[in-house]
């Protein structure tokens, strides 16, 4: 099959690769790249274990062909923290016990990511929105809203 | 058409472990000669805690501080043998296991030091810090790390210790079906409110109370941690998951999460939850453990609160809005029942 060759930003860094016709991202990034910290679910848009940011936006990298990423700037889990510094949301994750299998965690992350970005101080039912396409089987969702809480501007959120 | 509110409540008394084969597990600890120890285990850590917990025991058993002892995990050709991660096993069997593996290094351990200090190994104490040291007489003390050395390259010895946790096998009264299947209980009540729509068959959660009695919490933010999510299990379990019904045939079921349904964020509901603790006679320091205890309560109190908000019983699983919509039919209307 003939190979498509691509290049975006990924994590601040410039990638170039080939992949194959109608790839998508989530495998370009896991396979073309070896950043496996976006999640292969289901495939099929459904959980968010697979969220990456494109030019800051939140998208499931599954359901995105990877030649649409060309030029793009994707930000994965894999660049949330800054050298040996977590990212204040990867701590409160850590602090607030949001964790325990871990398989949605980075899907979860990109998505709180990605609502921090626009908006600093969210309400709880913004974070629950926010994280609304993201299946979590283990927490209960409620350590992983309260993280997001925690982590937002201040540590101080809105009711 | 309306809404209406319910409360049920449920309670349960949950067996840890089982005694099939009589359900053992086991553990190796051995120090390096750093003077850190890694745990041996075949036991599967699937987000509980397990490695936390074993870690913490394997700690407090060898007098050490837990950030020298690494767990190793989930390698069944060349870990020790365990039954598996079930029954709420974790923590009490492979916790057992541990213990007693980490007595019986610590007990080298002490031998080793106590040739390095001179002394009677029975007149050593550990600190806790990594330190051994002569009772009474802390300033006559030697480090793990020496110790471990020493053992290594001086002595000979392996600081090392086996654990294996073994219920006796119960057997089966062939008149009655009689046995004891466990050793010991864990119990919870969960109280479930509710609210019904009687025109969709839609069940909402609207809070949960809940106390858990589960030994000794070793680690009590993972054992809040998995009582806080395994409710959510049980409630996924009571209301949204299931393969049918799909037409004509289940080869029409669901295939992904799109279609198999599960709670999401905006589903949830305050859930407000009690620890007791009274710990197990045969418990590693006394703890049973939370596991699959944690959804248990939560079906029959849901089941029970639909049936205090519109009067219909629901047996079978989940109860999921046709289900409801057919049984309030099937009854001329929603009855609520009196509130408690």
């Amino acid at each position: 099959m003939t190979k498509t060759p691509l290049q975006f930003r990924h994590n601040g860094r410039d990638v170039a690769l080939f992949v194959d016709g109608g790839v998508n991202l989530l495998v370009a990034l896991r396979e073309g790249i070896g950043d496996m910290t976006p999640k292969f679910g289901c495939g099929q848009g459904g959980c968010g274990a697979c969220s990456v940011l494109i030019d800051g936006e939140l998208h499931l990298s599954c359901l995105t062909l990877a030649e649409a990423a060309n030029g793009r700037s994707i930000q994965t889990l894999d660049g949330l923290k800054d050298g040996p510094n977590l990212h204040p949301l990867q701590r409160a994750f850590m602090e607030q016990f949001a964790a325990q299998c871990g398989y949605c965690t980075p899907g979860m992350l990109m998505a709180a990511k990605a609502l921090l970005d626009r908006n600093p101080s969210p309400t709880r039912a913004e974070v629950v929105e926010a994280i609304s396409g993201n299946i979590c089987r283990c927490t209960g969702y409620e350590p992983i809203i309260n993280a997001v809480l925690a982590a937002a501007s201040g540590g101080r959120a809105r009711a | 058409m309306a809404r209406h509110r319910g409360r049920g409540i449920a309670s349960i008394n949950y067996p840890i472990g089982m005694n099939l084969g009589g359900d053992p597990s086991q553990a190796l600890v051995h120090s390096n000669p750093s003077g850190k120890f890694t745990v041996a285990l075949s036991s599967i850590d699937l987000g509980q805690g397990m490695k936390s917990v074993t870690r913490q025991i394997c700690a407090e058993t060898l007098g050490v501080p837990v950030e020298d002892v690494y767990v190793d995990t989930a390698d069944s050709d060349t870990g020790p043998h365990c039954m598996g991660s079930f029954a709420s096993r974790g923590t009490h069997r492979v916790g057992n296991a541990v213990m007693a593996a980490a007595k019986e290094a610590r007990g080298v351990m002490m031998e080793a030091a106590a040739e390095e200090l001179e002394v009677n190994a029975a007149d050593l104490d550990t600190d806790g810090r990594g330190n051994i040291h002569v009772k009474g007489a802390p300033h006559r003390s030697i480090s793990t790390k020496e110790v471990a050395i020493a053992a290594q390259f001086k002595q000979g010895k392996t600081i090392s210790g086996r654990g294996i946790f073994l219920v006796p096998l119960s057997e089966v009264n062939p008149e009655t079906g009689e046995m004891s299947p466990a050793t010991c209980y864990a119990h919870a009540c969960l109280v479930a409110e509710v609210e019904v729509d009687d025109e969709t068959g839609e069940v909402a959660m609207v809070r949960m109370d809940s106390a858990y009695e589960l030994g000794r919490a070793l680690n009590p933010r993972l054992v809040e941690q998995q009582l806080v999510g395994g409710a959510w299990m049980g409630v996924s379990h009571a209301l949204f998951e299931t393969p049918e019904p799909y037409y004509p045939d289940p080869s029409h079921g669901p295939r992904d999460f799109v279609e198999y349904l599960m709670p999401g964020p905006g589903d949830i509901c305050p859930h407000d939850i009690a620890v007791l603790e009274r710990p197990a006679a045969d418990g590693p320091f006394g703890a049973k453990g939370p596991g699959e205890m944690c959804a248990n309560p939560v079906l029959p109190a849901v089941a029970n609160a639909i049936f205090n908000a519109v009067g219909v019983r629901m047996d079978e699983l989940p109860i999921t809005p046709e289900k409801v919509l057919r049984a309030i039919k099937a009854q001329g209307g929603a009855r609520p029942q009196a509130r408690r």
